[in-house]
């Protein structure tokens, strides 16, 4: 595939500490969806700031999947159902 | 993921609706790509486009439409094709002015052009099985939960019809937005929204179908007119440059 802009600066970034909660929402990997259209779902979704959301599509980009959120389980799948509906491709786990 | 769009790509910026050649670039031209203007998103598309871009909407939403909890009974009957994928009638997800046109493709152009009702067949051929067993079901309606099929299948329980009809209706104001000839397309934030995830569903259908992988762009390089993927490729990416440009209206 060819290679976003934001993929240049990209230094090695870390795994983000996941907070002791026991239920998180996962994003997958997939060939279809456009990068910038999943770092506008998380914008959206979550309200997370662009810096943010777009770190995050990075790490379900080359990592294969990223934890997107974390709380309760009924939070969790209310966050998967919702990223359904935009066509990503989410689980809820109890773990990593 | 995909970088789509094709904005990085000056070379193929003539997308499978057709692109006019040669207009100002400020002028909008009607290659179906959204900018923001005057707090709208706009954009403006072919006939041709339309035609395309309203049966592919109005098959994902007859897939969807179709209830999970009568797998048996087809695609219902808006959707004759869907039964018989060489059925006569091109237009049969849309019987309105896009269906006569859809068979012969767009008029006055050159390039190959896919055939809606080759593409309808590829759509349908998955047949009405349940999500787990359809490629393309399973996409739109993922499951919730790896490996834990009870959970997952109880998860599926109480979200799957809200997830259809949430999709139905991103489809439906794709549809009542669009003119069937064509035109100037004016998104308010709430349309836009739909148009987004309308767009996205009739990409994954059609990338499912299709086999995509990241590196689709360069198969599309190197197919030639002759293979019939590559006009199924075309759209593909079409689509892809008109939500990215949504996109980046939207921001």
């Amino acid at each position: 595939m060819s290679v976003a802009p934001a993929e240049v600066e990209r230094e090695e970034a870390g795994l983000e500490a996941v907070p002791d909660t026991p239920w998180v929402t996962i994003v997958w990997n997939d060939p279809i969806n456009l990068m910038s259209y999943v770092t506008y779902v998380f914008q959206k979704v979550f309200g997370y700031a662009k810096p943010k959301a777009e770190k995050l599509m990075l790490d379900v980009h080359h990592r294969g999947k990223a934890v997107v959120s974390n709380g309760s389980r009924e939070a969790m799948e209310r966050d998967a159902e919702i990223l359904h509906g935009y066509g990503l491709w989410a689980t809820v786990s109890h773990d990593r | 993921m995909s970088s789509g769009g094709g904005q990085e790509e000056p070379d193929r910026d003539e997308p499978a609706g057709g692109a006019p050649h040669g207009g100002a670039p400020d002028e909008e031209e009607a290659t179906g790509a959204f900018r923001r203007s005057r707090g709208k998103m706009s954009a403006r598309f072919t006939a041709a486009q339309a035609v395309i871009l309203r049966n592919l909407v109005s098959q994902v939403a007859d897939l969807m439409g179709n209830a999970a909890a009568d797998p048996g009974a087809g695609h219902g009957a808006a959707d004759p094709g869907a039964a018989d994928p060489g059925a006569a009638d091109p237009g049969a997800a849309d019987p309105g002015a896009a269906g006569s046109a859809a068979g012969q493709g767009p008029p006055g152009r050159a390039e190959p052009v896919p055939s809606l009702e080759d593409l309808a067949a590829m759509l349908s051929a998955t047949g009405p099985t349940s999500p787990p067993e359809d490629p393309v079901l399973a996409r739109l309606l993922p499951d919730a939960y790896r490996g834990d099929p009870e959970a997952a299948g109880e998860f599926r329980r109480y979200t799957e019809r809200g997830l259809r009809s949430g999709k139905v209706a991103a489809a439906q104001t794709v549809l009542a937005t669009l003119p069937a000839e064509g035109g100037h397309v004016r998104l308010g934030p709430e349309d836009a929204q739909a148009w987004l995830r309308a767009l996205n569903d009739v990409r994954l259908a059609i990338g499912t179908v299709l086999g995509i992988t990241e590196d689709y762009e360069d198969e599309l390089e190197a197919a030639s007119w002759a293979d019939p993927r590559s006009a199924y490729l075309e759209v593909y990416h079409w689509l892809g440059y008109i939500q990215d440009s949504l996109v980046r209206a939207l921001r």
